[in-house]
């Protein structure tokens, strides 16, 4: 595949990282700044939120409805997300709007307004955000197992707590955004139709002369890990299972992904096979690898009634276990099929090309062309993934169940 | 970008947006059936008979069709609503031949009884899942009330009792009333073969029988009443209000979603300004669909219990002063701006155009082209507003309310 891939890193530190698809007449950007929850100070959770929330009510000239009414004109379709690790704001549009649309954001991001009269009206915003999250029971089981698994801060909640975001003053979010709302560790990546040359000179132009300063890394507790049951009136018993794993960097993700992939990717995996389709336990059944900096996990989830929910929970464990014994020449051939695949399809995307090579930057430090990751996957053999197994095979699993009745844990869970 | 379409000697249509220059090609059956076409006592056999779709013919057992469908790495589901039943695949452009031979013939499925008992558990499953969702099945039961009497009323996934009862004889018999292959259309997008794919279409398809298939379309009925439905263990309190709308062949469905763009698009509409960014509401919005005979416009609401009963009166307002003053000129081109790019964006997707493509097919008989549809937009006027909503005024709505309330008297 011929790709143009390009990157630039101002002096400031921010990381300009861009690939040109010519043949669209979109372009895409993800703007991911150093600002996640897992650095919300204590008696402060939810307030990287909060301040995402905030820094949209008005930046630069512009007012909090001037804002949202500029980029409805430029057809900006646009959205801001909390992760551990980032606040992150991305958008897609024609391509022409791509300019202008980032000297919004380099405003929303640079000179936020943060009208103290609009602080109460986002603080809402933001309860709201972590009520309706409470009535997603998936959501709050597999919350609870990535709290139990990675710990606090990593692991923790991205909306934070009512009270504390109750209690949040602007002097905070003005404090968060002087230490974490810095070019340094930002990265701001383009997908789509755009002249390199134009595009660098612009991002120079608008983020230049954006000050750095010192991000501090945040303190990382021990994990809780076990089993833990969350009891609810529930009509699903939603069951959550988590182990160690290598992070995207590890020489081995591809082993690890390849090993998730004969799980779950697909409706010939074994996870969908042995669980939905020999039993018929669950509509719901899924594995996917999940990458921290420096750390990588197996995050599993089933959605089963009270009455099935040990038995889910049971073949869902042996056959993780079982993936130790091994994976077969067949699994991994049309796993590579469909891995394959989706990587050509994610030429007709914009949007998700400009998310991967801002993950890649942030996991790697460079990007990786299709070609690399196309070699990769062809390099996957069954020896190299059963090494990997056999070194890492899925054990000391943590598990929250949410539902009526908790669930006897089987062996692997500890 | 070139439509090409042909119907075959038994009635199938098959249809296709090709673009050389994509990377993947999609191809999709769509079948003209959904809840609407059930009765009571067999409700939800179409969404069952979609996933017993996929457990095999007498060619293939249903590990061959998973197996296969992976082996040609494509992205492949289907789903089903209260039209349609749609079959589709997302693969890389030499990978046609076989996702089509496999498509095809699970068309014609062996409904063998074994995996039926099997698979009506995770029908099951997939029921107690949506239970335990937000809004907490507040959808199935505003469309039940405000389509009472109407098969648009009935729930795409049926009930626990009626999925329970449901027999393989039940479904096969109404397979065989629905099946058709003058009920069905192959629409595909992307780079396609069309040729090979009409050669294809025909031998795969030469034993499938014609049969005449019906379906009732009537108006629905404007009415207004209003649900309280309790769920103790819900934080929040979920509202859903339906209004009648315009049908899938009426020209004014274009300036009915450009109205729902500014008075309910989840940023930046009058219902955002009023209820989200001020954090009255967890959401506030309202979506525009389209049916064979009827549409509605649909108003979604997520609040805390208290507020809910001021924010329905808020919205009331809102909906009000649509329909007495209008909408500004601004309001309608920045309107116009988001539902344009937006849906020039997602045609850059071949999976997208598949799905455009082959329900514009199964409502209209027609294919638009991504310009035209943007020019249908473009040409709304004020006045087609104004006209719009005086014929599907929102204040006439059926409201359902499911959450921690007993009722909407205020609180204290």
């Amino acid at each position: 595949m011929n790709q143009e891939i390009y990157t630039h890193q101002l002096a400031n530190g921010l990381v300009l990282a861009a690939e040109a698809m010519p043949w669209l007449e979109s372009a895409a950007f993800a703007f991911l700044l150093p600002a996640g929850c897992a650095r919300d100070p204590a008696k402060r959770l939810g307030l990287a939120n909060l301040t995402c929330e905030m820094v949209q009510r008005g930046c630069g000239a512009r007012g909090s409805r001037q804002f949202v009414e500029d980029l409805e004109m430029l057809g900006a379709d646009t959205s801001a997300g909390i992760l551990p690790s980032h606040t992150t704001f991305a958008g897609a549009m024609p391509s022409d709007s791509l300019h202008e649309v980032l000297g919004i954001y380099a405003d929303v991001v640079r000179r936020p307004q943060l009208p103290p009269n609009q602080l109460e009206d986002a603080q809402q915003v933001c309860i709201q955000e972590i009520r309706a999250a409470e009535d997603d029971l998936a959501q709050t089981a597999m919350t609870e197992l990535r709290q139990r698994h990675y710990g606090d801060p990593w692991g923790r909640a991205t909306h934070g707590v009512v009270e504390e975001v109750s209690s949040t003053q602007l002097g905070d979010i003005e404090q968060d955004i002087a230490h974490h709302y810095r070019p340094n560790d930002t990265i701001l990546s383009v997908a789509g139709k755009f002249d390199w040359h134009a595009l660098k000179d612009h991002v120079e132009s608008i983020c230049g002369d954006w000050p750095a300063a010192v991000i501090s890394a945040p303190e990382t507790d021990q994990a809780a890990g076990g089993y833990h049951h969350l009891p609810s009136d529930s009509s699903q018993t939603h069951i959550g299972v988590a182990y160690s794993s290598v992070p995207y960097s590890d020489p081995g993700y591809m082993q690890a992904r390849g090993a998730v992939g004969v799980l779950s990717d697909g409706m010939s995996s074994r996870l969908f096979t042995e669980i939905r389709e020999n039993r018929g336990l669950v509509y719901a059944v899924s594995a996917a690898c999940h990458s921290l900096h420096d750390r990588g996990s197996v995050l599993c989830y089933a959605g089963t009634t009270t009455e099935r929910a040990q038995e889910t929970l049971d073949v869902l464990t042996a056959e993780l276990l079982r993936l130790a014994d091994g994976i077969q020449e067949d699994e991994l051939k049309r796993l590579k099929a469909r891995i394959k695949s989706a990587l050509i399809m994610q030429q007709e995307s914009s949007t998700s090309r400009s998310r991967s090579i801002a993950f890649d930057w942030y996991h790697l430090g460079r990007i990786r062309s299709l070609d690399e990751v196309g070699g990769l996957v062809d390099g996957l053999t069954c020896e190299s993934i059963n090494a990997y197994l056999a070194e890492h095979p899925p054990q000391d699993m943590a598990a929250v169940t949410l539902g009526e009745k908790p669930l006897e844990t089987p062996l692997g869970i500890s | 970008m070139e439509f090409r379409n042909q119907t075959l000697d038994n009635g199938l249509q098959v249809i296709a947006e090709c673009n050389p220059n994509a990377y993947s090609s999609a191809f999709g059956f769509f079948v003209n059936t959904g809840s609407r076409d059930e009765t009571d006592v067999i409700s939800g056999v179409s969404h069952f008979l979609e996933h017993m779709v996929f457990k095999g013919t007498p060619k293939r057992t249903a590990a061959d069709v998973n197996r296969e469908l992976d082996e040609i790495g494509s992205q492949s589901n289907a789903y089903t609503s209260e039209e349609h039943t749609v079959y589709y695949a997302s693969v890389l452009p030499e990978f046609q031949a076989n996702v089509v031979d496999l498509l095809g013939d699970i068309m014609r499925p062996s409904l063998r009884k074994e995996d039926f008992e099997v698979e009506k558990k995770v029908i099951l499953e997939e029921i107690a899942k949506y239970e335990d969702q937000p809004p907490f099945g507040a959808t199935d039961k505003c469309m039940a009330a405000h389509f009472v009497g109407h098969p648009l009323g009935r729930s795409v996934l049926g009930t626990a009792e009626s999925v329970t009862a449901l027999t393989a004889t039940q479904m096969r018999d109404y397979f065989n009333q629905r099946y058709s292959p003058g009920n069905i259309t192959l629409a595909a997008s992307g780079k396609v073969d069309f040729d090979a794919l009409v050669a294809q279409a025909a031998k795969i398809s030469a034993d499938w029988q014609p049969f005449t298939v019906r379906r009732e379309t009537p108006r629905a009925a404007a009415r207004s009443a209003i649900n309280v439905i309790e769920k103790a263990q819900a934080v929040q309190q979920y509202a859903v209000q339906i209004a009648n709308g315009p049908a899938a062949m009426d020209e004014d469905r274009y300036a009915c979603r450009l109205l729902a763009t500014v008075l309910g698009d989840d940023s930046g509409s009058r219902m955002f300004w009023e209820l989200v960014d001020t954090g009255e509401a967890e959401y506030a919005s309202i979506g525009t669909y389209e049916f064979q005979g009827t549409g509605i416009q649909m108003t979604f609401l997520c609040c805390a219990p208290e507020d809910c009963r001021a924010n329905l009166g808020r919205i009331h307002e809102l909906q009000e002063s649509v329909e007495q003053n209008g909408i500004t000129e601004d309001e309608l081109e920045r309107a116009k701006s988001k539902v344009c790019s937006s849906i020039v964006l997602r045609a850059e997707r071949s999976a997208n155009r598949m799905f455009g493509v082959g329900s514009g097919w199964l409502q209209r008989r027609e294919y638009t082209t991504v310009r035209e549809s943007v020019d249908r937009y473009k040409a709304v006027t004020v006045a087609d507003i104004v006209a719009v909503v005086e014929k599907h005024p929102y204040t006439t709505n059926t409201t359902v309310v499911v959450g921690p309330l007993t009722d909407l008297q205020p609180l204290g």
